[in-house]
């Protein structure tokens, strides 16, 4: 089985929003919510200073606290990929998985569901890159089998420095940052 | 220096977590005040006090079932998509504590409407002949009734214990993130428990056992205060910054005057010295006490949500 994850090329990234427009035109997502995000991590003393520009959204871990507090089962992980998704029709809107996400990668849907990045499942699905993915004009952001060696994920990983977010977590995220 | 921005501006969650209001902090506290009520209720059980009294085999429990439903009224009323809370009794989930509590929550109302039946009090005698049977037939199985005690006590236990193992399973709330929440609760839970039955008992026997009680549960609920915060401080960075928060950071005004100052010292004082006959009991304790753990779940449920591990 697949294991989807994305990886991010920060030296690339000039944090011109594209992807997050992208993912509201996309998956509709209401007014005012944000399904994926840009960061802007400043480090150091001045005048040594270094900027990182990142999208970030849903990490879709491999240890998901979301899916394990859910008591309906509604956050679950998906057959295809592994991917961490929300069955809308099973969710009480009780908000623990708001709560268990270190990423504050979830919030409140105004039908009153959880609400999350779904790596565009449904475009994954037909053969399509996600929404933010395919418009990234840098093209700094990749997406694929992280199982598979010879994925441009896996290839990235293996030749260039990279981290993930709050790895002291535990959550194991999939989300992968090059620098 | 590191400085974080980002876009992001989802309502509930930026630039704090703030999704739990009200609704949270006074189901957990009704759940542990009915937790206490049903350990103290099964204790007297099983000490026989039924055939000396209907306060704690009657009265107690029928006020639990009135205090557990607003709990759950409170719960239903911050749920979202309340139309399919049902959902939650279609499934058991082992890794959800909030799944747990549900269907602990349906054990205990037939536990406590089984404690109300082992002595019915004479005004409300002949009201339900069902009821009296089914009381007639209790009576004459005094092992039953001490087994409804024993399962009204620990059923109590594992509802006090679950208010704080709900909130203690969220890793990402660094102040949640404590062994020691769900004692806190529970003792917590009972020290209400015994300040009510204090409060509203017409029985002078369990008005004064009852306040001693107290001293005891208050005593260790500063010992427990005592380990929740030192496991805190002397974990890493995140946790030492979230238990921060009640120490001398927005939540240390509260905390300290109304929590651990008007909520266990100054009830403790009052009832030590009344259970040594120097003052007489006074309601101002157990009102003190009552108010202390509601001001308890409301902080550490906002303070816990304040904190994060960015």
């Amino acid at each position: 089985m697949a294991r989807f994850g994305m990886v991010i090329d920060t030296v690339r990234c000039v944090g011109c929003m594209d992807c997050v427009v992208a993912c509201k035109t996309e998956n509709q997502v209401p007014e005012g919510f944000n399904r994926d995000w840009i960061a802007y991590d400043v480090k150091g003393t001045f005048p040594t200073l270094h900027m990182e520009s990142r999208s970030e959204r849903c990490n879709h871990c491999d240890n998901p606290p979301c899916v394990s507090c859910c008591p309906t089962s509604a956050s679950h992980v998906h057959d295809v990929g592994g991917v961490v998704l929300v069955d809308y029709d099973k969710c009480i809107g009780c908000k623990g998985c708001v709560a268990s996400c270190p990423y504050g990668a979830r919030f409140i849907h105004p039908d009153g569901y959880a609400d999350k990045c779904t790596f565009c499942i449904h475009r994954v699905e037909q053969g399509l890159q996600p929404a933010c993915v395919a418009v990234c004009p840098t093209h700094c952001m990749h997406f694929g089998d992280l199982d598979d060696p010879n994925s441009d994920v896996s290839r990235l990983l293996a030749s260039r420095n990279h981290h993930t977010l709050l790895p002291e977590a535990g959550t194991k995220p999939r989300i992968f940052y090059l620098t | 220096m590191q400085e974080l921005t980002i876009t992001r501006h989802n309502e509930l969650i930026d630039p704090l977590l703030h999704i739990w209001s009200w609704q949270i902090p006074v189901y957990l506290f009704l759940g542990g005040l009915v937790a206490g009520i049903m350990i103290i209720s099964g204790w007297f059980v099983l000490q026989g006090r039924y055939k000396h009294t209907t306060f704690s085999t009657f009265y107690l429990p029928h006020i639990s079932l009135v205090l557990l439903s607003l709990g759950m009224g409170a719960l239903f009323l911050d749920l979202e998509h309340k139309l399919y809370f049902w959902r939650l009794f279609t499934t058991f989930q082992w890794t959800a504590p909030m799944s747990w509590g549900s269907w602990l929550l349906l054990t205990i109302y037939p536990a406590l409407w089984v404690n109300t039946l082992i002595r019915i009090p004479e005004r409300f005698q002949g009201k339900i002949p069902l009821f009296d049977r089914l009381s007639a037939e209790l009576n004459k199985r005094p092992t039953l009734i001490k087994n409804i005690g024993i399962a009204n006590m620990l059923l109590g236990t594992l509802l006090g214990m679950y208010t704080g193992v709900l909130l203690s399973s969220f890793a990402a709330r660094p102040l949640w993130n404590s062994a020691m929440l769900w004692m806190l609760f529970l003792v917590s839970g009972l020290s209400a428990a015994a300040a009510f039955v204090h409060l509203i008992t017409t029985d002078v026997y369990e008005r004064v056992l009852l306040a001693k009680a107290d001293n005891a549960f208050l005593t260790l609920e500063l010992f427990v205060f005592g380990g929740f915060l030192t496991g805190l401080l002397t974990s890493s960075r995140v946790h030492v910054e979230a238990v921060r928060l009640l120490l001398d950071g927005p939540y240390a005004p509260v905390f300290w005057v109304f929590v651990i100052g008007l909520g266990i010292v100054v009830p403790l004082i009052v009832q030590l010295l009344a259970v040594n006959h120097k003052v007489k009991h006074t309601p101002v304790a157990p009102i003190l006490v009552l108010a202390g753990g509601l001001t308890l779940r409301f902080v550490i449920v906002y303070a816990g949500q304040f904190s994060h591990w960015t």
